[in-house]
């Protein structure tokens, strides 16, 4: 047996204690990593989001608050729908510091081929939008004919394959990337294509209108504030000279999706930070208490002809097998757990949630590694120190 | 090659700022290749002390230990753990044997240490102190008298040429402690400069030079 082997020979003698101090390794990464993927999950939601909004003010009927979540059927793509006169969009025009104005046409799927549930169908404007194909060009560069569509990420229709609206055949010419909200379940059309939908609801019988047209109607307008305007004072001129709608900041409904996140990442943040230092000082008190237990088989190695360094570098040695274990086995919990469950953490924080690519995963499974290879070792560093200055003599005239 | 101390003396205190006591007081003694010396003295003496600051192990508070006429104490740490590895063979007072390692592992760590393969002569080792069948055991399934000839084995395993003994027949049976001193005899024999301290009167017959120990000072016999 070379002297190498006996660090692995020392801790496969003591199952127990190799267990335990695996376990918190294991968890002291698990929690970093974890905790770094969750909180890099959300800010991505939320930066994907906002790239997505791309207005500055929302304009909708005055009733669609009552109608339906209006911040999650705007940020979350939570399915509802809400109309108001067309003319509006003129008036709203008229307003000083408005730069463009686009209308949006919102209606809900009764039952789609795609989808078990209902999806929401988002119709723009192929001339005036300026919010929605900025981010669609990503995946369809052209103009939309009637009845095509470009489908959410998670709506199970590949491009070239039709989806039957309303009894309506319409083709998915783009798939959108993955954006961590609810708007990765939308489908995105033209305002006529959707008008082509409603009139096919009606033939139904299950008309989304009750009086008007699917001419003369709108959800929505979107609109983008002229340079040097401020967007909340435009929004409050837009509330009082537009009757029956409201205008909404679009920034001020992602402040709240924001404070909400910043909570949950301090929380996150300060979770992590606690595990870890809890797993030093764990670790340490166990290192510790190991170095009193030890001292005499320590005082035996020294007799022998163990050097202080080779003392402390078989401490170490131990040290870095368990933390070893213990990051890997981290690493694969947090990647079999956390991983997997983004949508139902999505779900639970109520905040956009969207992973981290490839790269990143392998920064942060780096950096958990890191913090765990780096806290084990210091933790053990005392105990190391102590244990190679035992008082020998005097140890080996203590009892068995 | 040859061991020999320079007027050592070793004191200390039991608790911090508490009176010293002197333990060893300017000794000298002389250990030759080929020669069995055994110490006696009542405990507390300061038999062990005077081994273990011959072992290297215990840094004296005055006076040298010379090692070929080189002071043992002047080396770094990495130097005097090397020449306890290849030239000394120790057999501690108490119990020692490794408890997460077998007999044969326990005896060839040593080896291990510096890089030798010797498990030919671990088994001869064995078989000379009557543990050959125990090689696989785990010191938790030995009896005191087990681990005590172990121990003695491990010591012997490089082939040193300085042999420290401290009581090395304790837990040990009259025929044992006759087949230890024995083997201590032979190794004598062989060419290593052995060292016993004991309270065993016995001791002396095996002896090329015995002392006895008093107060810190050491008188031939």
């Amino acid at each position: 047996m070379g002297t190498y082997r006996l660090p692995l020979h020392n801790l496969k003698r003591r199952p127990f204690r190799t267990a335990v101090l695996i376990v918190i390794s294991a968890l002291m990464t698990a929690s970093v990593f974890g905790g770094l993927i969750i909180s890099s999950s959300l800010k991505n939601g939320l930066d994907s989001l906002e790239q997505r909004l791309g207005a500055d003010i929302i304009v909708v009927p005055k009733d669609a608050e009552a109608k339906t979540d209006l911040e999650n059927l705007l940020l979350q793509g939570t399915p509802g729908y809400f109309y108001m006169d067309k003319s509006v969009q003129e008036k709203i025009s008229a307003v000083e510091g408005i730069d463009l104005t686009s209308p949006q046409y919102f209606l809900v799927s009764a039952n789609a081929e795609c989808c078990s549930v209902k999806v929401q169908i988002i119709g723009f404007d192929e001339d005036s939008d300026f919010a929605v194909k900025p981010w669609l060009k990503e995946v369809y560069d052209g103009r939309l004919g009637a009845n095509e569509i470009i489908v959410g990420s998670k709506i199970s229709t590949r491009v070239g394959h039709t989806l039957k609206l309303y009894g309506v055949e319409c083709k998915a010419v783009g798939k959108l990337d993955a954006t961590g909200t609810g708007l990765d379940t939308a489908i995105y059309t033209t305002n006529e294509t959707v008008r082509t939908l409603i009139a096919a609801s009606q033939e139904k019988g299950i008309s989304v209108l009750a009086k008007q047209s699917p001419e003369n109607v709108i959800s929505s307008v979107y609109i983008k504030v002229r340079d040097g305007y401020d967007a909340g004072e435009v929004a409050g001129n837009i509330n009082l000279t537009v009757d029956g709608v409201q205008a909404v900041r679009t920034r001020s409904m992602i402040t709240g999706t924001a404070d909400r996140l910043s909570v949950i990442s301090g929380s996150i943040g300060f979770f992590s930070a606690a595990v870890c230092v809890l797993a030093a000082v764990i670790m340490t008190a166990a290192f510790s208490v190991l170095a009193n237990e030890r001292r005499k088989e320590f005082a035996v190695l020294r007799v022998i002809g163990f050097s202080r360094r080779k003392l402390g570098e078989v401490v170490l040695s131990e040290t870095v097998f368990i933390c070893l274990a213990g990051a890997v086995s981290g690493l694969l919990l947090t990647a079999l757990t956390v991983l997997p469950f983004g949508t139902l953490i999505e779900q639970k924080t109520g905040l956009p949630y969207l992973s981290p690519d490839m790269v990143k995963l392998l920064i942060y499974a780096f950096l958990a590694f890191g913090a765990v290879m780096v806290t084990g070792p210091l933790a053990s560093a005392w105990s190391a120190y102590r244990l190679s200055r035992v008082d020998t003599g005097s140890i080996l005239r203590e009892g068995t | 090659m040859i061991l020999q101390t320079n007027g050592i003396s070793k004191s200390y205190s039991k608790k911090k700022n508490s009176r010293m006591i002197t333990v060893l007081d300017s000794t000298d003694i002389e250990l030759r290749a080929g020669e069995l010396t055994v110490i006696v003295g009542r405990s507390g003496s300061g038999k062990t002390t005077l081994l273990n600051i011959l072992a290297g192990l215990l840094r004296p508070s005055e006076g040298s230990v010379l090692y070929d006429g080189m002071d043992i104490y002047g080396c770094s740490d990495k130097e005097l753990s090397a020449f306890r590895a290849e030239h000394t063979g120790y057999i501690p007072q108490s119990q020692s044997i490794l408890h997460d390692l077998d007999v044969k592992n326990n005896i060839l760590l040593p080896s291990a240490l510096i890089g030798k393969d010797e498990s030919a002569n671990a088994r001869l080792l064995m078989d000379e102190l009557g543990i050959a069948s125990l090689e696989n055991s785990y010191p938790d399934e030995l009896s005191g008298g087990e681990l005590r000839r172990t121990a003695v084995a491990r010591a012997l395993i490089n082939e040193p040429s300085f042999i420290f003994a401290d009581e090395p027949t304790n837990d040990l049976d009259v025929k044992n402690s006759s087949l230890v001193f024995g083997l201590l005899k032979k190794k004598a024999e062989e060419g290593a400069a052995v060292i016993v301290v004991t309270h065993e009167q016995s001791a002396a017959e095996y002896a090329d030079n015995v002392y006895q120990m008093e107060s810190g000072r050491l008188r031939s016999l």
